[in-house]
């Protein structure tokens, strides 16, 4: 989407790379300075100087991008429509119910869009790169009832290894599959999603595991502890968050990633190892889901067997909400988080206001329309598509 | 000879078919029996009525996450309608106006994907997604988490009964869905329509170029498949004479699953509603084998997530080598 590589976004890394590395022969094709890069960066340097000159107004008008010849609002609602949904969302919402605007509430809210968060991290990575993961949810099924039921057996520490080798596990054959390959991502994490479901029942027994003595146990930490006032499981979402932008925008693994999204083959003749880098995207996507499934198993200090049925939709349903394109190549970390965030708020605005919990999926699922049909209709320059 | 072997190479799902029946016939008791088939006939049919549309859908280049939401819809409709008030006069003939209601709401949802693919030119992936959340929202909001029961038991009843043909008193519902899988088959097979929903999933671009209108084509189709699944909830209700909100959980991943195991491409463009047939004939098979051999039935999850795998990359092999011999030509 035209959101992801908005310019000032491309051009901040590029400045920085260009400054810290000398452009190498071998490197992607980017990495050398072009004409259209350099007039690109004295324009961005005389709108840093007019923000800088110009305040808190400036910097305004520089997020729309209200100075740019070709202005036009369909544009400002496209690259920062996600940003103004959840803004107006949580002005709306303080001012219908007074219950809405307290830290108590912000942080119960945060606290619970954190296991979808983590894991919604790991697979925009995935989606970036051009693939899919469906499987997301039965391994969080899998990983937590793994943690849950060890952590009796054979003391906490051990138990997470246990569970974060069997995610990196499921994750290595996704990327075995999808990476090495080649084959269609949307049916190979169909099918692990089934089969990693049919594991975790056969694990179980179908039983639900427990965690028996629940007051002693450091482990309660990741799911129900705070630091300095905050919930652990939020630090947790928003610290993966900021390794992995710092990932996707400040390493060659993430440019990476951009440029296998963007286009396959064009990115494999330009020398970049196609089997790696999908195969890691699917190992980040694992470990994230592993983190969920800590987060998850110590805070309700037990599990059932379909734990996390439907999860990886509703991840898949932030993700895009958050503005990412299933076609991969573009999508943002950062909006990730307002997507997961804004559907977060949805839920628990409507819950306060007195609508049934229902509710919810039924706004989700306006939201999910207009969100992709403003984002589309405003790349095509178009709001109704082509087709007669 | 030559003809057998390209057809089971280009067709592997007939012989995974065969293989399994015979495996279960040797190995499982009382499987080879004409009741135990009319029995894996009624468990395929649910499914299998949506996989005829989903086959549609899917060769037309799209996807449909939201048949199982909108076969919950439909088999609530179907359910609570007959006892609407404006039935009330009609006697035992409200089942069949309860069944026109359900079959409306499932084209009428089927249609809003379709006309939401065609007109903004969203992802049908998002689209439906986006269906399937809100739809199962819609369900909710309608039951109030409640299920509802028939309590006119003729429902039931013709979700039970059979016909007599010859010896054999084969059940309705089966019957139903032999009749749709060849009516859709002609449909996709015989038809303009079906001709242009090839072409359509092939290469959109190509199919305006030579005058198809795309959109209409798509819209048509998701409409089919939302009647089929409408129909498909109908039948699953009166099975059970109620509806649960949460019925047809998963059943998006399972119908998917039959239609690629049918060697339907995802791309669109190729694909058959006889396979589309023969893969959801292979799941209900598998599913009652292994129940018949008193397997968990946690492996099947792991066979069939197993299978299709296999098929992808058995498919992959077969298409890498056909590309290998004409090279060589």
């Amino acid at each position: 989407m035209p959101s992801s590589d908005d310019s000032s976004g491309e051009l901040t890394s590029g400045t920085r790379r260009a400054a810290a590395q000398p452009p190498r022969a071998s490197g992607p094709p980017e990495a050398g300075p072009d004409p259209v890069h350099q007039q690109s960066q004295e324009a961005l340097h005389e709108a840093e100087e007019a923000v800088v000159a110009g305040g808190i107004g400036a910097r305004f008008r520089a997020l729309l991008g209200l100075d740019s010849p070709d202005f036009s609002w369909t544009k400002v609602l496209a690259k920062q429509g996600i940003l103004l949904a959840f803004v107006i969302a949580m002005v709306g919402f303080s001012l219908a119910s007074d219950r809405f605007l307290s830290f108590d509430n912000f942080s119960s809210v945060l606290r619970q869009s954190s296991i979808i968060g983590i894991m919604a991290l790991g697979v925009t990575i995935v989606v970036i790169s051009g693939n899919l993961d469906l499987s997301v949810g039965s391994m969080l099924s899998f990983a937590t009832i793994l943690v849950v039921d060890l952590h009796d057996k054979i003391g906490p520490a051990p138990a997470m290894a246990v569970a974060l080798v069997a995610a990196l596990a499921c994750g290595a054959i996704n990327g075995t599959l999808v990476g090495v390959l080649r084959l269609n991502s949307l049916i190979v994490t169909l099918g692990m999603l089934s089969a990693i479901q049919g594991f975790t029942l056969i694990y179980s027994g179908g039983q639900n595991a427990d965690i028996t003595n629940q007051s002693d146990t450091w482990f309660a930490f990741f799911g129900r502890g705070e630091i300095a006032g905050i919930a652990v499981p939020i630090l947790l979402f928003l610290g993966l968050a900021i390794i992995l932008e710092w990932v996707l925008h400040g390493t060659t693994f993430g440019r990476r990633i951009f440029a296998i999204g963007s286009k396959a083959s064009a990115a494999e003749y330009s020398g970049i190892n196609r089997v790696k880098t999908v195969f890691f995207s699917y190992l980040i996507s694992a470990f994230c889901v592993w983190c969920a499934a800590v987060v998850m198993g110590s805070r309700v200090m037990g599990s059932q067997n379909t734990v996390g049925k439907g999860y990886e939709l509703l991840v898949l349903a932030a993700i895009i909400v958050g503005g990412a394109s299933l076609l991969g190549g573009s999508g943002k970390i950062s909006k990730t988080v307002i997507g997961v965030l804004l559907l977060g708020f949805i839920q628990n605005g409507l819950l306060l206001l007195g609508f049934s919990y229902w509710t919810q999926w039924l706004v989700t699922w306006v939201v999910i329309i207009v969100a992709v049909w403003l984002d589309v209709g405003a790349r095509r320059g178009r709001l109704l598509s082509p087709y007669a | 000879m030559d003809k057998f072997k390209s057809f089971f190479l280009e067709q592997p799902i007939w012989a995974f078919l065969i293989a399994i029946t015979v495996f279960f016939s040797l190995f499982a008791p009382n499987f080879f029996d004409i009741q135990n088939f009319e029995n894996i006939l009624i468990q395929a049919s649910t499914l299998g009525i949506i996989a005829l549309g989903m086959t549609l859908v899917m060769i037309n280049g799209n996807i449909d996450l939201s048949v199982g939401a909108i076969l919950a819809f439909c088999a609530v409709v179907m359910v609570d309608a007959q006892s609407w008030p404006i039935f009330a006069q009609l006697g035992d003939w409200a089942i069949l106006g309860a069944f026109f209601m359900a079959i409306l709401a499932g084209m009428a949802l089927g249609g809003l994907n379709g006309f939401l693919v065609w007109k903004t030119g969203v992802n049908a992936f998002i689209v439906t997604l986006g269906a399937m959340i809100g739809i199962r929202g819609l369900v909710f909001v309608y039951t109030q988490e409640q299920s509802l029961f028939a309590m006119n038991f003729l429902f039931s009843d013709i979700g039970m009964s059979s016909v007599p043909l010859g010896p054999l008193a084969v059940p309705t519902i089966a019957i139903l869905f032999l009749v749709l899988v060849a009516l859709v088959h002609l449909l996709l097979t015989r038809t303009v329509h079906g001709r242009n929903t090839f072409a359509v999933g092939g290469n959109p671009e190509a199919a305006v170029n030579a005058g198809i209108r795309v959109g209409p084509h798509m819209f048509v189709n998701y409409l089919i498949l939302g009647g089929l699944t409408g129909l498909a909830g109908v039948t699953l209700s009166s099975q059970m004479g109620a509806a649960t909100p949460n019925l047809g959980r998963d059943y998006e991943l399972w119908v998917i699953t039959g239609v690629v195991l049918g060697g339907t491409k995802l791309a669109g463009g190729y694909g058959s509603i006889l396979r589309s047939f023969a893969g959801i004939l292979s799941i209900a098979i598998l599913r009652n084998g292994m129940n018949m051999m008193q397997v968990q039935a946690f492996y099947v999850y792991v066979i069939l997530g197993g299978i299709l795998i296999a098929v992808l990359i058995l498919d992959k092999q077969l298409s890498s080598r056909k590309v290998r011999l004409s090279e060589q030509v």
